[in-house]
């Protein structure tokens, strides 16, 4: 599988998504300049996580404008697989690729720490491979992250199983404790009816190698690498 | 003709507004409790040139309802004056 990484200015996690999937996973990677209008032939696009044009505005608002945006939508529109982490999931939502939006934490804080999800939907491919009995230990650092949508649209995430992850315990319970920043119903990452978009908040490359003490990101990435190569 | 549009960006009223409530409690601290509500937005100026109001209107429109609000989390007003 080929992973086309792009880098918009202010991007800060590129590099360390194109380190774990081509190092860790062993997987063909190409980096994607936001002006380039070329995919390059990448089979799944990823949006890496940072504050790409300074967060202004909102986050991810100006990084829909992008020339490598208007390719991005069209290969999502056809079926192909885009996935965005953190300020890649603010930008999908703003572009419309995913339901939703992404608001200031409930408690203002930039918040960076470890959190527990809970895998949700047993239909989409970044959450098909993994155990819905256990809890996956993953960084978060946003503090634009209370996912919010309305009740129509929450009720259509849930009647097509679009849920991908909730925020909860080490021993996965789902409730307000466990919900670092105001979220609906806990909801940490979704993907698009079609299921060939996803985003979601945490950050899976930032826990993907011993060196690191955390392998549980390693684990959600190679599921996905598994189901979108099987 | 120049036209100045002033606009302003309010996140909607059934949405927490986590600064405002910050806010709210800094002007207790100050003493001025009897402020009871606090909602944060952002005031934007445009200066652009259109044939007529009717135009500047529609160019407005159009660029808060695509970038400068988020229509799922804010709603947005402006003004419209010309500059003679």
């Amino acid at each position: 599988m080929k992973f086309g990484v792009v880098v918009f200015p202010g991007s800060n996690c590129d590099e360390d998504i194109i380190y774990t999937l081509q190092h860790t996973l062993g997987q063909e990677v190409v980096k994607l300049w936001h002006k380039d209008t070329d995919l390059q032939g990448a089979e799944c696009i990823v949006l890496p996580g940072g504050f790409s044009y300074g967060d202004y505005l909102r986050s991810g608002a100006i990084a829909r404008f992008s020339p490598i945006m208007e390719k991005v939508v069209a290969h999502a529109n056809q079926g192909g697989y885009v996935i965005g982490i953190c300020n890649g999931f603010q930008i999908l939502t703003e572009a419309g690729l995913l339901p939703g939006a992404l608001l200031r934490n409930n408690g203002q804080k930039f918040i960076c720490r470890n959190v527990y999800l809970k895998p949700q939907s047993t239909s989409t491919l970044l959450t098909k491979g993994l155990d819905p009995d256990k809890t996956y230990k993953i960084p978060i650092a946003h503090a634009e992250g209370r996912y919010y949508a309305d009740q129509e649209t929450v009720k259509e995430l849930h009647a097509n199983d679009q849920i991908l992850f909730k925020y909860s315990s080490e021993t996965g319970i789902i409730d307000e404790a466990s919900n670092p920043n105001g979220s609906l119903e806990n909801i940490a990452g979704i993907s698009n009816a079609r299921k060939n978009v996803f985003g979601m908040m945490p950050h899976p490359e930032r826990a993907a190698e011993e060196a690191l003490g955390n392998t549980d990101g390693r684990t959600i990435l190679e599921g996905l690498v598994a189901q979108i190569t099987a | 003709m120049k036209f100045i549009a002033e606009i302003d960006v309010m996140p909607l009223k059934e949405i927490l507004d986590p600064q405002g409530k910050a806010v709210k409690l800094g002007l207790r601290n100050l003493g001025i409790t009897q402020v009871e509500d606090v909602r944060i937005g952002r005031h934007i100026t445009l200066e652009l040139e259109a044939a007529d109001e009717n135009t500047a209107r529609q160019l407005v429109e159009t660029a808060c309802k695509k970038l400068l609000a988020n229509l799922i989390m804010e709603g947005y007003t402006y003004k419209i004056t010309s500059l003679a």
